[in-house]
């Protein structure tokens, strides 16, 4: 009798451990994918950065260090070897961006071109995806962590060890410019 | 006395007391589908074959009503699928909260009517659907718009349909089985209870009276639950639930009836569209569907800090 109680005890245990391994392994995929996401959300915008350029090319006429700015910026962005690189040049993307638009203000019939407008409303819902990305993947961070942090998932995960992942944090600068804008 | 602050917790409290209802849910449709069938009488067999034929009709019947949700509640509510280029600006709108749930993005609807109404409908994400009346459109900014979808789309990613279907399958199983009881008392003769012990047919009788009233009271509690869930998820989606609150209170505030909602799809939508009067008291607010607006906004001030 005792050795079936203490047969059941073991099954349980072993399954507790394959239902909790495997939760595990869910989360850390979903993190991955989160982050493969937002990777899609910046490859489609800096897919938008030569059109951009096509079209301001022809109004601008003095600043063309703007535009030189932003075709760097997007090289980098294509040539990024992994999330975090990736995340330091959207952001240097995101600056010149914001100075060539400064530019472009000087010249109204840049403004008015439908072109141009498009461009930019795109370029805006873009960076709006890209926020939205990263919120998700931070939403999948904090699920695994929570996982990797509270006991007794926590056991399972140092047995096999699992790493805790790192929430996107937003650079300093771009703070500022939220806080700008609230 | 646990002070609820956060969305979070908005979140894991309305969750757990979804499952705390749901517990004791369960543990009323066995003891009433219990006593029903003793009182039937037919013998341990025959009373409880009544009502699993009662449960596979409810099943069947919800089954349908689920399944095609969102083809019948569209079809009823007279809503247009809109595609990307018709309206650019909602569509991004909906598409960015859905990448920011990690939902795929539904089909959307418009709704043309000028009350400001909302609704989400579908047996699953991949399936689901949500509509908007073209007076929510255009009397709400983008921001109490934003929050007006991320309650929507919460629904669907909280699988809100499949929880209603589910207690619809419990409600729906109740009445019926007590519906035949009911009957039988009527129409059968003393013969046919000869087995159920008096005191069983005394008890199913009362059960019969009263369990389909109690069901449909859970259910409605449940139904306000998920209600405020979705307020809850919706705003951890926006991070903004001042927009939410923003938006319930002018669509409390907008007396205009919807035309095309009727009793079946009224819980449906963000805000009941039936505008009957909005008589506040427990006992009334024990029939509704939705949890009163005020005790909406209230929760969703809270997770702002501006009540404690």
């Amino acid at each position: 009798m005792l050795v079936y109680i203490l047969l059941g005890a073991v099954l349980l245990i072993l399954l507790w451990l394959l239902v909790t391994y495997n939760s595990l392994v869910v989360l850390r995929n979903r993190v991955r994918e989160a982050w493969s996401q937002i990777d899609v959300q910046l490859k489609r915008r800096s897919s938008l950065i030569p059109n951009l350029i096509e079209t301001v090319k022809g109004y601008v006429k003095h600043e063309k260090g703007v535009l030189v700015e932003v075709t760097k910026a997007r090289t980098a962005l294509m040539g990024a070897k992994n999330p975090h690189e990736a995340a330091a040049a959207d952001n240097v993307l995101t600056g010149a961006l914001k100075s060539l638009f400064a530019v472009a203000e000087s010249y109204p019939q840049l403004k008015a071109s439908e072109n141009f407008k498009k461009l930019q409303d795109e370029l805006s819902d873009t960076e709006t995806k890209v926020a939205a990305s990263r919120q998700f993947y931070n939403t999948n961070v904090l699920d695994l962590n929570n996982s990797l942090e509270t006991i007794p998932s926590a056991w399972v995960g140092q047995a096999f060890s699992f790493k805790k992942e790192e929430f996107f944090k937003t650079t300093e600068k771009e703070k500022a410019d939220i806080e700008v804008k609230f | 006395m646990a002070t609820v602050n956060t969305a979070w917790d908005h979140v894991s409290s309305n969750i757990f007391k979804t499952w705390v209802i749901m517990f004791f849910f369960s543990i009323f449709t066995v003891g009433v589908i219990y006593v029903i069938a003793q009182g039937f009488g037919y013998g341990e067999v025959g009373g409880l074959g009544l009502v699993g034929f009662a449960l596979i009709m409810a099943g069947l019947m919800n089954f349908v009503s689920y399944y095609w949700s969102d083809k019948i509640v569209l079809g009823i509510s007279r809503a247009k699928q809109i595609k990307h280029d018709e309206n650019q600006e909602l569509y991004h709108l909906v598409e960015n909260l859905c990448i920011a749930a990690g939902l795929p993005v539904p089909r959307i609807y418009i709704i043309e009517d000028s009350a400001t109404n909302a609704f989400a409908t579908g047996r699953n994400p991949k399936n689901s659907a949500i509509a908007l009346t073209s007076g929510i459109l255009q009397k709400l900014n983008k921001q109490e718009l934003e929050g007006v979808i991320a309650h929507e789309l919460s629904h669907v990613g909280n699988r809100d349909t499949l929880v209603m279907a589910t207690v619809s399958v419990l409600v729906g199983t109740i009445a019926l089985a007590s519906d035949f009881f009911l009957r039988s008392m009527w129409f059968g003769g003393r013969d046919r209870n000869s087995k159920g012990s008096a005191i069983f047919v005394v008890l199913a009788l009362i059960a019969a009276i009263l369990a389909p009233i109690i069901a449909t009271l859970i259910q409605l509690a449940v139904s306000r639950r998920r209600e405020f869930l979705a307020d809850a998820s919706g705003a951890l989606l926006t991070r903004y639930p001042q927009g939410l609150a923003q938006a319930l209170q002018k669509i409390s505030s907008d007396r205009e009836p919807l035309e095309v909602a009727n009793r079946g799809t009224a819980h449906l939508y963000i805000v009941n569209p039936l505008k009957g009067k909005n008589a506040a008291g427990w006992l009334v607010g024990l029939f509704n569907t939705h949890p009163p607006v005020e005790a909406r906004i209230k929760a969703l001030n809270e997770m702002v800090g501006l009540v404690r």
